[in-house]
């Protein structure tokens, strides 16, 4: 049980300050009183008042959460039925051209994943707005949610599955009593990183969306461009803070449940 | 030791070549040299701690090794075992002591530039490398020249008849070549102690029991000082000269396997080693001949060779090895003066092939086991449950120990 | 583990397949053949800005006319305007020195993480994924703040002395570096990580039992072992790097070519669809050869599990 060496450390403070540093430097000059964001000109939450009444910002942020709590919701449920399909299936035809679907997403650009589907809707006459940036997210986040579950379920025992069909239990039911159960924290995992990918989305959403439908990135980049103000750097901190604050209360609440577990388990065996 | 007899057989393994070329005496031959107080020590612990936190490891630890020494370290998980020969390879250091090899004080001495080196348990062979730069991988460090490489090489690779699979990488190989491969590497620099920590413990046991051998005359031919970190009482006994017991980071007993079997010097020994029947007594004569004691529960008399420390009156723990006792028909024992034998039960028959164990009970509490032989296929009159039995034994059978 | 049994499959298990399956056949794989169709069309003045749209009602007779005027004019444009070709290479250019730079610092992180104590690692890697949750628009904003020539960077160094004129860092190629490191950071440094964490200390203590110095040990040992690590977050980095539109478009230049950002112009700027379809479809053709070699390099990784 040595120390971490003087290398290793140093190596990560500088890490993780090139990580955090600007995060942090954007967040504390939300609280300048100051219209100029690079000069410290004494703490204000004036912009975040301002905020509450950016009438514009306020809708796109409602659209926001609205396209990202649905997408989400159908993404978890096809990427966790793609998930299963992959670890599995065995073999189907067209398996390859599947998991080739389901990882090619993952690292494509978003320019071409956008642009193709704007085309498709185009050529499909479908006037654009609210539900294809729906569509056009779910089909990108479902493979998120589909790589996650899956990881879930490759160090999964498959012999309690066999166990439930051996007492008597039918397929489809053993699926929603026991399995799912077990890789649940890989779904929910999957709805965050899905639901947090739709919130942050700029450049798919910037082609498939129609008029009505500006979402929060789009109204974020298109005030970016015009320069940095300080109401954006308290959008981008309440946006922040809602993010980071959901990511940190999951992980919280499964720690908890892993110690308690834990605990359990020892209480068991002593 | 059961084995003995198929020393032969086994001798046709791997290094059974190696010794069917010299002329091999008994294989334990007369060498002793921690009675001799002239002798150095080769490898010593002196009052050497450490310390995890609040956990200690080790705690004021000494003991001597000498050259040429097959050395067991002996005990339970926890007991500080494995960190006492990881501060010989210098992967640990001690919180307190000294260590010294040859002469030299070790501390400071970083793990690479010790001259040991050690057969780690899981192995620990470079996935990345082939057999061959495995077993070449700590010459290089030596930068040692080519020439003298290769051969060094392929003698190790002869010596564990690995030849065939010099240029597989590691994860092609079965269990027990892994384990000679790990064992050439360790080798191929000769060190001066070579570390073995839980060498066999991979191993089925037919591979394991046939290695145990293998390693002993391997020992013995190279004339090496061998360290060896086991939790098997079984593979300590057989190929060391001596064993140390570990307990909770101190060392209970240190002696050659046949003391620590037939006169283990604690209560703890003698029930971590092997099997052995505990009878409460009290001292009732003593002399330099022996001494005799009470057991009262069973309501029987011992006599023993073994000498006490303790006074006439205390209560003491006879300790006999359930080979060690005789199990015959109840009607065959002559009087009713109970000397060294009682009357029991049959309660139970465990069948082990080449023995078979009898549980017995004198009444509800009072349990001995004796283990006896199955010499012949046909026994006239063969013992079995519920029997009435006598169980008895001589008067050097077993042992006193104190509390 | 998963081919062993194949079942007769029930109707529940078809449905099971079909239902992702035709979802990524409509919105992942037809979309593509509309890229690479109208890139083959021509620009109009029109709703929607190409032609031909294909019209069904014309039947059979006008569809072949359709046909007959594709053409492949579009990807000649492509040749023949450097903008393009120079975007490609230069898109390319970057993302090779970002994946490299970001090796830089994301090695020792990663190392440095797997070597800490292990009841800090659970943090630490919670560290490393909480900015990739946070928004990538905002995390690349925040850097504007700080490279600006009246940023926070020149503040610092200009009050420590260490310069006389402020830096120009914003609006240059070194900028998207930076933005491009610190957005892809997490992407190397995990996979390398969980390498490098899995890997067996024996083994290191082993090399160094056999006379091995440390820091040589690091370079026998540890990091041939961590290449599978290396190599999977490098395309993790590099891929999706080339096609960046983000961090070029905030943080570089005029100067700064890159080819998501030409592609966004060719859209909504000069509302070119046939060309900006070109250039999706070549930026494809690019990616194909590392997103290949990136697949097979996780297929071997998992079988080798």
């Amino acid at each position: 049980m040595k120390g971490p060496s003087w290398f290793n450390v140093t190596s990560m403070v500088f890490g993780f300050t090139f990580l955090y540093l600007p995060i942090l430097l954007l967040v504390i000059f939300s609280f300048n009183e100051s219209r100029l964001v690079t000069v410290w000109g004494g703490f204000s939450t004036k912009w975040y008042v301002e905020l509450l009444e950016n009438d514009q910002l306020l809708a796109a942020a409602w659209v926001t959460a609205k396209v990202a709590f649905i997408s989400a919701s159908i993404a978890t449920v096809f990427g966790t039925m793609a998930a299963i399909v992959l670890a599995r299936a065995g073999r189907f035809w067209g398996r390859s051209m599947f998991s080739g679907m389901i990882f090619a997403p993952l690292v494509m650009p978003e320019v071409i994943l956008g642009l193709s589907l704007l085309l498709l809707f185009v050529a499909i006459d479908q006037s654009r707005g609210f539900w294809t940036v729906i569509i056009a997210h779910t089909t990108f986040a479902m493979c998120y949610v589909a790589v996650v579950v899956q990881s879930r379920l490759v160090g999964f025992d498959r012999s309690i599955e066999e166990a439930a069909e051996d007492l008597g239990c039918p397929p489809l039911k053993t699926f929603f009593l026991i399995t799912l159960p077990i890789i649940l924290p890989g779904v929910v995992a999957g709805w965050m990183l899905a639901f947090t990918l739709s919130l942050d989305d700029l450049v798919i959403a910037s082609f498939t969306t129609g008029p009505g439908a500006t979402t929060l990135p789009m109204k974020i980049y298109s005030q970016v461009r015009l320069g940095v103000t300080p109401e954006i750097n308290a959008a981008c901190t309440v946006l922040i803070a809602v993010v980071t604050g959901g990511v940190i209360a999951a992980s919280i609440a499964t720690k908890r449940r892993q110690s308690q577990h834990e605990a359990d388990e020892f209480a068991a065996a002593g | 030791m059961k084995g003995w007899a198929d020393f032969s057989y086994r001798c046709g393994t791997w290094w059974g070549s190696v010794l069917a070329k010299k002329s091999v005496g008994p294989l334990r031959r007369e060498f002793a040299p921690w009675d001799d107080v002239t002798e150095r020590p080769f490898i010593e612990f002196r009052n050497v701690t450490k310390r995890f936190g609040d956990f200690t490891a080790v705690d004021d630890l000494s003991l001597k090794i000498y050259e040429r020494e097959f050395f067991a370290l002996l005990g339970g998980s926890g007991c500080g075992k494995t960190t006492l020969m990881r501060m010989l390879a210098g992967f640990e250091r001690p919180t307190s002591g000294t260590i010294l090899l040859d002469g030299q004080d070790l501390a400071g001495v970083p793990p690479h530039r010790r001259p040991v080196n050690m057969m780690f348990q899981s192995y620990a062979l470079f996935p990345h490398m082939s057999v061959e730069a495995n077993i070449a991988f700590g010459l290089k460090q030596d930068k040692m020249p080519a020439e003298d490489l290769k051969g060094r090489v392929s003698e190790m690779l002869k010596l564990t008849k690995l030849e065939a699979f010099a240029k597989r990488k590691p994860h092609q190989l079965s269990g027990g070549q892994r384990q000679r491969v790990a064992l050439a590497r360790a080798l191929a620099k000769k060190p001066k102690v070579l570390l073995l920590d839980e060498p066999l413990g991979a191993l089925d046991r037919k591979l394991r029991e046939e290695t145990q051998f293998e390693l002993t005359t391997l020992q013995q031919d190279l004339g090496m000082t061998f360290l060896i970190v086991t939790h098997d009482q079984e593979e300590a006994m057989t190929v060391a000269d001596r064993i140390a017991v570990m307990d909770a980071g101190r060392i209970v007993q240190v002696a050659p396997p046949a003391e620590i079997y037939e006169a283990p010097g604690s209560k703890f020994i003698a029930d971590f080693i092997g099997d052995i029947n505990l009878i409460e007594a009290t001292v009732v004569e003593k002399s330099e001949g022996g001494s005799v004691l009470n057991a009262k529960e069973f309501g029987i008399h011992i006599e023993t060779a073994s000498t006490t420390s303790a006074a006439v009156g205390d209560t003491v723990w006879y300790a006999i090895r359930p080979e060690k006792i005789e199990i015959s028909h109840a009607d065959t024992l002559e009087t009713d003066t109970m000397v060294n034998a009682v009357r029991a039960e049959v309660w139970d028959i465990g069948y082990l092939g080449d023995v078979s164990i009898f549980h017995t009970r004198v009444d509800e509490t009072l349990a001995i086991r004796a283990t006896v032989a199955n010499r012949s296929r046909h026994v006239e009159r063969p013992i079995s449950w519920d029997d009435q039995v006598a169980m008895s034994w001589g008067r050097d059978a077993g042992v006193i120990l104190e509390a | 583990m998963s081919t062993q049994h194949t079942p007769r499959r029930s109707l529940g298990s078809w449905l099971l397949i079909a239902a992702p399956f035709l979802w990524l056949l409509i919105f992942f794989l037809a979309p593509f053949f509309m890229v690479f169709k109208i890139s083959l069309s021509e620009i109009a003045i029109a709703i929607p800005p190409y032609l031909p749209t294909f019209d069904l009602d014309g039947g059979w007779a006008a569809l072949v006319d359709d046909l007959k005027s594709l053409s492949i004019e579009n990807y000649l444009w492509l040749t023949e305007d450097d903008l393009y070709w120079k975007s490609y290479l230069s898109s390319v250019q970057i993302a090779l020195i970002s994946t490299l730079l970001t090796l830089l610092i994301g090695y020792p992180l990663a190392y440095g993480m797997a070597r800490s104590p292990k009841a800090w690692r659970p943090t630490l890697l919670m560290l490393v994924i909480l900015p990739f949750w946070t928004s990538f628009l905002i995390r690349v904003y925040a850097w504007v703040g700080i490279l600006k020539n009246e940023g926070l960077l020149n503040q610092l160094l200009l009050w420590l002395g260490v310069i006389d004129e402020p830096l120009v860092i914003m609006n240059t190629n070194a900028a998207v570096f930076i933005g491009i490191v610190y957005s892809y950071l997490p992407f190397l440094v995990l996979p390398l990580y969980a390498t490098l964490e899995k890997l067996d200390e024996s083994l290191l203590e082993a090399a160094q039992d056999l006379g091995c110095p440390p820091w040589k040990t690091f370079w026998t040992i540890t990091v041939p072992l961590s290449i599978p690590g290396v190599v999977a977050g490098c395309f993790l980095v590099f891929i999706p790097a080339v096609g960046e539109f983000v961090i070029p478009d905030l943080l570089g230049g005029s100067n700064t070519l890159m080819i998501g950002k030409t592609l966004w112009v060719e859209f909504f700027s000069n509302r070119d669809w046939p060309v900006s379809s070109a250039v999706a479809v070549i930026l494809l053709l690019i990616l194909v050869i590392p997103i290949v070699l990136f697949q097979n390099h996780q297929q071997k990784l998992s079988e080798r599990a």
